[in-house]
């Protein structure tokens, strides 16, 4: 396999429903679900809101800020393409919208040293050839 | 319902790996055990409900599994609640004999990751694959990592479990890894997914189990050797993915206890023995907050200082569990519960009259629990 094909099988696959959130990243933006109906907010896409079940809702943007659920940190690549970023964190953040979501956290030297429910903001990186949203710490 | 059913024989495959066995192969060897344990003739068994193996989808599963048992059972079923669908199954067995619907049923599960594929547990958590979230054990050490934060809980306490664990499978003599471990050499291991050593995860293993279930009026006819009341049963489910979920640190397994808590007439202070199911060190630690057996976020302070161990307040997987004895089929883990109630266990806790039983599947996802007791 070459590096394109790996990094290519790590893009999401095209879906007429998320493509608008992968869209809105490489302009800048980071963006999530908003019911029409009842004010829910929601990521990933869905095509109803998993409150009321109504299909009426809208992309809105996201303000970046958001905060540390949990994170932890590979040692040992589950995945190939990650054997040389090792070590690496993942995290579940929320944003402060609501929605939670799986992303990255960098830019810190010692992930260890991170806090439940600390703060964090939005950056949006170029990576694996698509854009990548990502947190660092406030 | 409460007492009215039991398990009434019980059987399993050896442990760890097994090249060349097919998953049906191994259900047809621990049915076969399970209805020698009982002491009933293959042909009254008229329903088989199996669980489908997880390392593998298979469909029309549970089909496959009684045409090589040579039955045409009047129920034949797989049910899909991953690592609950063992404990689950046994309750829908005491309901539908309850209601008619079958008089003998086999329920069993075996899968074959050790020697065949390893890909259902490597696989990234969801369709964001660049973020780099592969892998089952990732998953468990998120929902650890926030148990931490939130509570305080130590490496050490997370040690605890997989030390009592160890300590039991080193004296049970069909177990996969029966190497005792320590605190410290636990501690002294590097980080896998940080918090998550080695040691926090379960054995990669092929084997299969098989419990046989029937009316307590229907086992004392056959003069069935050594039945096992099933006192109650009950099942929650947490559903969303951890991403998702609000709080990563309570499971419905809260709800799964409290039913079956109720059926059975008891509480936590109650229970002798339990069989808690331990894909993970922290899947543990979780349930035994949930099922009451503490305070949430307490868990690290009760699993501390031996009271999980023989001899301690709440001995706690007296075979290993899948830490130690075996990473598969979990059903190993009520087997265990019946063994210690009949009073025939290798760690047999003294004058154990009730056992808990959980098992629990996908990221906390799914859960069922049982209570066993003498008939
Ligand atoms: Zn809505």
């Amino acid at each position: 396999m070459t590096d394109d094909n790996a990094a290519a099988a790590l893009r999401p696959p095209e879906d007429p429903l998320s493509d608008p959130f992968w869209k809105s990243l490489a302009d800048g933006r980071l963006t999530f679900q908003k019911c029409k109906h009842c004010g829910n907010s929601w990521l990933p896409a869905r095509g109803e809101c998993p409150k009321c079940l109504q299909s009426d809702w809208a992309w809105e943007n996201a303000s970046g800020d958001a905060k540390l659920i949990s994170w932890i940190v590979y040692h040992r690549a589950f995945h190939p393409a990650f054997a040389d970023r090792l070590p690496y964190t993942v995290a579940v953040v929320e944003l402060a919208e609501g929605p939670r979501m799986t992303s990255n956290i960098v830019g810190v030297a010692d992930p260890e040293t991170l806090k439940v429910d600390q703060r964090l903001r939005l950056t949006i990186e170029q990576d694996f050839g698509m854009a990548v949203p990502r947190f660092i710490p406030v | 319902m409460r007492g009215k059913y039991v398990i009434a024989g019980i059987g399993q495959t050896a442990f760890g790996g097994l090249p060349g066995r097919s998953t049906v192969s191994l259900n047809v060897e621990a049915v076969r055990n399970a209805i020698a344990d009982a002491g009933i003739e293959k042909d009254i068994v008229d329903a088989v409900m199996v669980k489908y193996p997880t390392s593998r989808f298979e469909g029309m599963y549970s089909q496959k599994v009684a045409e090589a048992l040579g039955l045409m059972p009047g129920i034949n079923c797989v049910l899909d609640q991953a690592g609950a669908s063992n404990a689950s199954l046994i309750g829908y067995a005491a309901m539908a004999i309850e209601h008619g619907q079958c008089d003998v049923a086999v329920v069993c599960f075996a899968d074959n990751p050790k020697t065949g594929s390893r890909a259902a547990y490597a696989r990234s958590r969801d369709a964001n694959a660049m973020f780099g979230f592969f892998g089952t054990p990732a998953a468990y050490a998120m929902l650890a990592r926030r148990h931490m934060g939130q509570y305080g809980t130590t490496h050490a306490q997370l040690g605890a479990i997989a030390v009592a664990c160890r300590r039991h499978g080193a004296q049970n003599p069909k177990a996969q890894l029966r190497k005792a471990l320590t605190v410290d050499e636990y501690l002294a291991q590097p980080m896998m997914v940080a918090p998550f050593r080695r040691d926090d995860c379960c054995l990669v293993s092929d084997g299969g189990a098989a419990v046989v279930v029937m009316s307590a009026e229907r086992a004392r006819q056959l003069k069935v050797r050594a039945p096992v009341a099933i006192l109650g049963f009950g099942q929650g489910h947490t559903a969303w993915d951890v991403t998702q979920r609000p709080d990563l640190t309570t499971t419905m397994a809260t709800v799964s206890a409290a039913t079956a808590f109720k059926m059975a007439g008891l509480g936590p202070k109650n229970i002798d023995v339990a069989q808690i199911y331990d894909c993970f060190t922290i899947t543990a630690l979780m349930t035994l907050e949930d099922y009451g057996f503490c305070k949430k976020g307490d868990g690290g302070h009760y699993v501390e200082g031996g009271r999980i161990e023989i001899g301690g307040e709440l001995p706690m997987n007296t075979a290993g569990g899948l830490l130690s004895e075996t990473g598969m089929p979990g059903l190993q883990m009520v087997l265990e519960g019946v063994r210690q109630i009949r009073g025939e266990a290798v760690t047999q806790v003294p004058h154990a009259k009730t056992c808990i039983v959980s098992n629990q599947g996908g990221i906390m996802h799914t859960h069922s629990t049982l209570i066993l007791a003498q008939p």
